[in-house]
């Protein structure tokens, strides 16, 4: 306890974690894996599809709780963009950000939605939007929370290239200047390199960590050179990883 | 919706042919039986008899309702509660509403509380098992949006549960009502001294179908009316965020 505080790093420590699949058969889903993050840094997991960062990522949010290992996390609030929107669809864009967010000043809530292209959606209903313009509602809500602990699954999955590019710059200057612990489930590399610290490659199920890359300060211009050997780097663990699946599977 | 009207026209166009050949204390037609309305009403004993039933509706309707979506809530969040609660749903759902009605007239006594604890028992069953249903069907992704936004318990229920709950609710409602108030008529013939099915049986001991209609069918008109103007508005209006359907 004696890292408690908002200064508190994200420490995780998954022994193991199984899930009964549709068939009744219990498989190990993490297995091994550990992670830390220091406040304000940013770790990006990246790794073959149906590896487990979804379950990961719940864990990590205390969603699911049945799992060995321990998950420290920083004190404060926490905020989350999952992989669908997950928006009432009774109540407006705007009432979907005020009911998780309550303390949102409406300027602040006015300059989001414009930084996201939402504010003549403000009065509409999640049934009528786009999958892309709901993702965003979902990113707007999880940005407004002003958190000690932001988790992104996937968040700019759906989002045309310009937006997805905006999206980012928003969050990376959002984590700058608040220095949010932020977890990011992402598949594209070069994204990872542009806003993580950290990047933890993982293996194929069950995960755990096979590569961890440091990356120094991510959102300064990094020369276009340094990116591209950091992502080739990631990759190289990627073909690794995956290697091992179709040599063990 | 002309088709309709013209359908309940011939209706009522076959009923006074029928009653004209017929013997008209057994078949009265629209004629006799719209005076016997007007004097039932001129007396004052037509709204008294509509005002009494309609309250034991209202109440056996409210307690079954609560109780049903309580236990049926709590059933369809809880694999335990549900295993404990559906052999007592089972053997309500098939008791005859008859069988539940004169049990506990007897064991009660031939009072309020018994007549209106026996209508709710009836619906009970059913609105449990609806309202069941809902909470099986809560979304689990909204759930855990809630717990991440850490929403307070009340919160939860308000804006995630309840939104989700109430088409259900208005369905339980819908069919509750209409076997609410048949079940209040029954009850009143056996055991009440007064509404709308004591006055039907004092009707049939004196076989006059007039006067039996005379209460009935304002009564059937009342509760129509009320799954009209009340009932359906609020199932739209608690389905009206879904997407219309182009």
């Amino acid at each position: 306890m004696s890292r408690a505080g908002a200064l508190a790093p994200l420490d995780v420590y998954v022994a193991k974690k199984r899930l009964t699949n549709a068939s009744g058969q219990t498989i190990d889903v993490v297995r091994d894996l550990s992670l830390r993050l220091d406040t304000g840094q940013v770790g990006a997991l990246i790794g073959p599809s149906g590896c487990g960062k979804t379950t990961l990522m719940r864990i990590i949010a205390g969603l699911d709780g049945r799992f060995e290992g321990a998950v420290e996390r920083p004190q404060g609030p926490l905020s989350m963009a999952f992989q669908e929107p997950r928006l009432l669809p009774w109540r407006s864009v705007e009432d979907n950000i005020r009911l998780a967010v309550p303390r949102v000043g409406e300027k602040e809530l006015g300059v989001l939605l414009d930084t996201l292209g939402l504010g003549q959606h403000r009065s509409h209903f999640p049934g009528e939007l786009s999958l892309g313009l709901a993702r965003r509602v979902a990113l707007a809500r999880a940005f407004a929370v002003k958190p000690a602990l932001l988790l992104l699954d996937e968040p700019f999955v759906s989002l045309d290239a310009p937006l997805a590019l905006a999206m980012q710059r928003k969050l990376a200057a959002l984590v700058k200047e608040r220095a949010i612990t932020t977890v990011l489930v992402t598949h594209d590399v070069s994204q990872a390199v542009r806003l993580a610290n950290r990047i933890f490659v993982l293996s194929p199920r069950p995960a755990r960590v096979v590569g961890e890359i440091r990356v120094e300060s991510p959102h300064k211009g990094m020369g276009a050179e340094d990116a591209r050997s950091v992502e080739k780097r990631v990759e190289g663990l990627l073909v690794q990883a995956t290697a091992g699946l179709a040599i063990d599977g | 919706m002309t088709a309709r009207l013209l359908s309940l026209l011939a209706l009522l166009a076959l009923w006074a042919v029928v009653a004209h050949f017929g013997d008209p204390r057994r078949f009265p037609g629209p004629l006799e039986v719209s005076a016997a309305i007007g004097k039932a009403a001129a007396s004052g004993e037509l709204f008294f008899a509509m005002g009494v039933t309609m309250a034991r509706v209202a109440a056996a309707f409210v307690l079954a309702m609560a109780a049903g979506a309580a236990i049926g809530y709590a059933m369809g969040r809880s694999p335990f509660v549900n295993e404990v609660a559906d052999p007592w749903i089972v053997v309500l759902l098939n008791l005859p509403a008859l069988v539940i009605i004169v049990l506990l007239y007897i064991w009660v006594g031939l009072n309020e509380t018994a007549a209106i604890a026996a209508v709710a028992l009836n619906k009970l069953p059913n609105a449990t098992v609806t309202i069941r249903e809902g909470a099986r069907a809560l979304d689990p992704g909204l759930d855990e949006m809630a717990r991440v936004f850490a929403f307070s318990r009340w919160k939860r229920l308000r804006h995630v549960e309840a939104p989700q709950l109430a088409p259900y609710v208005a369905a339980a409602a819908r069919s509750g009502l209409s076997l609410v108030w048949k079940i209040v008529l029954v009850v009143e013939l056996l055991g009440r001294p007064n509404g709308v099915g004591f006055e039907i049986n004092m009707a049939f001991q004196l076989f006059d179908v007039a006067l039996l209609l005379a209460y009935a069918l304002p009564f059937a008109a009342a509760m129509l009316l009320i799954e009209a103007f009340l009932v359906q508005p609020f199932e739209r209006r608690v389905s009206r965020w879904r997407p219309r359907a182009a």
